[in-house]
């Protein structure tokens, strides 16, 4: 795409997040919807263009009184509104729409209206990974790391510590679930999940969502909210299966997209100010850092151990305090669009002073997709 | 019977020959038979994934593998509830493509799980269709 030509006017999550029983997964999708539309003054029928992953686009547009001429129903898991991002982008850009509204329900934790959730067993996971006992994400997302462990000597205190400095993140947010200090110890001693992973290094379960509205650049200086512009996008996938990743301590999903974004966007990693990078279990900012290439391979442990991400740091990343300590409702990747939004408004609970730039970076499944959305407060 | 309620495979079509190796107490992957590429690849379908010629063979694979990398799983999945915690493993074939599995005749502790570890496969006889292959340490139990 065309960096700057596209821009974020209107953004909000779920009025609650955490538990909200009083909500199913299409209504938690309504909810963030009219909240993102009210941020921007707008209506549903202002809204053309239709795209999200849980729910399909039908059904939130029907749901919300919409008539698209355009809809995007990719689902390639948490990653997919960061691919939504990129696709409305190109798609405004293409005049099939004009105002592209991305949303994200799920109740991931109350089950209401959530549909279910399973593996056919003649699938290639159901015929080859599923019959080893996998307990779902905690068992299978992690597998990689002991591979990454011995090939770069990344120590259990090293992968404890990523979520210790995110609590760090968490503690100045109100809307956090988890805000109370953590130290290394306390991570190594909770509950052992998938050794080597302890429950404080994995994810949190929740309900929320959250919604964005896109438009051209040209439109959005019209609109009562500071634009957000795409400057860089990518995306790519690599495989639905864990155990067929072509390496263990890279994600080639990661490495494609944040190149992209990285070329599209025309910047180097100096010109970063604030970092996302998706977090469903304590290795994701280590695979993230070096992929995306802010450090070398092997690096991004003692990178995060030196203080460089934690509040007041160089490099400030998953400033809402992220999967682990912010909200997980499955398909997280719609909270990290939101935080860097946040930040490029200068509205975040944990504000970065003077951010400019902003990566945001999903994953899929695990290690499965990837998507890259590089934004700017200033049109280029 | 605890057994009975793990999840099982279902073989299809391109599939169906893994399956039958294992019912037979053997490993059977595929290598593509174009001379430029011979790449051997798992799991099975019925072109090369390397250069999609449709060129490719079922062969024996030796069973030899090492130890990638693993998780030991402390919330069983159903019907897993008295396994508990064992170890979901991603083993390397000598011939080079790596498969998930379990590993038997060996402690499920991170000391007696060594990356690299040689091992060789073993096939578990759920009933008359499947057959599992799961991986030991080479040379037999320790």
């Amino acid at each position: 795409m065309k960096p700057g030509s596209v821009a974020i006017v209107g953004a909000a999550e779920t009025t609650e997040l955490g538990v909200i029983p009083h909500l199913s997964q299409i209504g938690l999708h309504a909810d963030a919807a009219l909240n993102a539309l009210k941020d921007c003054g707008l209506t549903p029928k202002d809204i053309d263009g239709v795209a999200c992953a849980g729910e399909s686009p039908t059904n939130v547009a029907h749901y919300l009184g919409i008539t698209p001429t355009w809809v995007d129903g990719t689902a390639v898991g948490g990653c997919s509104f960061m691919l939504h991002v990129r696709h409305a982008a190109a798609a405004i850009n293409e005049g099939l729409c004009t105002t592209v509204l991305i949303t994200h329900g799920q109740s991931g934790r109350s089950r209401v209206g959530a549909g279910r959730w399973g593996v056919s067993p003649d699938s290639l996971q159901g015929q080859f990974e599923t019959p080893y006992g996998p307990s779902g994400p905690p068992s299978m997302f992690t597998i990689p790391v002991l591979r990454y462990m011995k090939e770069y000597g990344l120590t259990h205190e090293q992968l404890a510590m990523v979520a210790v400095v995110q609590r760090e993140w968490a503690a100045k947010n109100p809307r956090a679930m988890m805000k109370d200090p953590i130290t290394v110890e306390d991570v190594l001693n909770s509950r052992m999940i998938a050794y080597p992973f302890h429950l404080l290094e994995c994810c949190l379960v929740t309900d929320g969502g959250g919604a964005l509205v896109l438009t051209s650049a040209d439109r959005a200086k019209d609109f009562p909210t500071k634009p957000v512009y795409i400057i860089g996008t990518g995306e790519s996938v690599e495989t639905p299966m864990v155990s067929q990743m072509e390496d263990f301590t890279t994600s080639k999903a990661f490495r494609v997209s944040g190149k992209k974004a990285f070329e599209e966007a025309g910047i180097t990693h100096d010109d970063v100010d604030h970092l996302m990078i998706y977090d469903a279990f304590a290795h994701l900012p280590i695979f993230g850092l070096e992929d995306l290439g802010f450090v070398g391979r092997g690096e991004a442990a003692q990178f995060i151990w030196e203080g460089n991400t934690r509040p007041g740091g160089k490099l400030p990343l998953n400033t809402n305090g992220g999967g682990l300590s912010y909200t997980h409702t499955g398909m997280y990747g719609m909270f990290a669009l939101q935080e860097s939004v946040r930040q490029l408004r200068g509205t975040a609970p944990a504000q970065v002073p003077d951010v400019k730039i902003s990566v945001c970076h999903g994953v899929g499944g695990m290690f499965a997709a990837s998507g890259t959305i590089i934004m700017s407060n200033e049109r280029p | 019977m605890a057994e009975t309620r793990k999840p099982l495979p279902k073989a299809t079509p391109e599939t169906q020959e893994f399956w039958d190796g294992t019912r037979a107490g053997e490993l059977r992957i595929q290598r593509c038979l174009d001379p430029q590429c011979r790449h051997v690849y798992f799991p099975p379908r019925p072109f090369c994934p390397k250069c999609a010629s449709p060129d490719v063979e079922w062969f024996r694979a030796s069973g030899r593998a090492t130890l990638y990398s693993y998780v030991i799983n402390h919330r069983p999945a159903p019907g897993f509830e008295e396994d508990a915690p064992y170890a979901i493993a991603v083993v390397q074939l000598e011939e080079g493509p790596r498969m998930m599995t379990n590993l038997v005749d060996v402690e499920q502790t991170p000391e007696a799980l060594q990356l690299d570890m040689p091992l060789e496969v073993t096939f578990e006889k759920v009933n008359d269709e499947i057959s599992l292959p799961k991986f030991r340490p080479a040379g037999g139990a320790r």
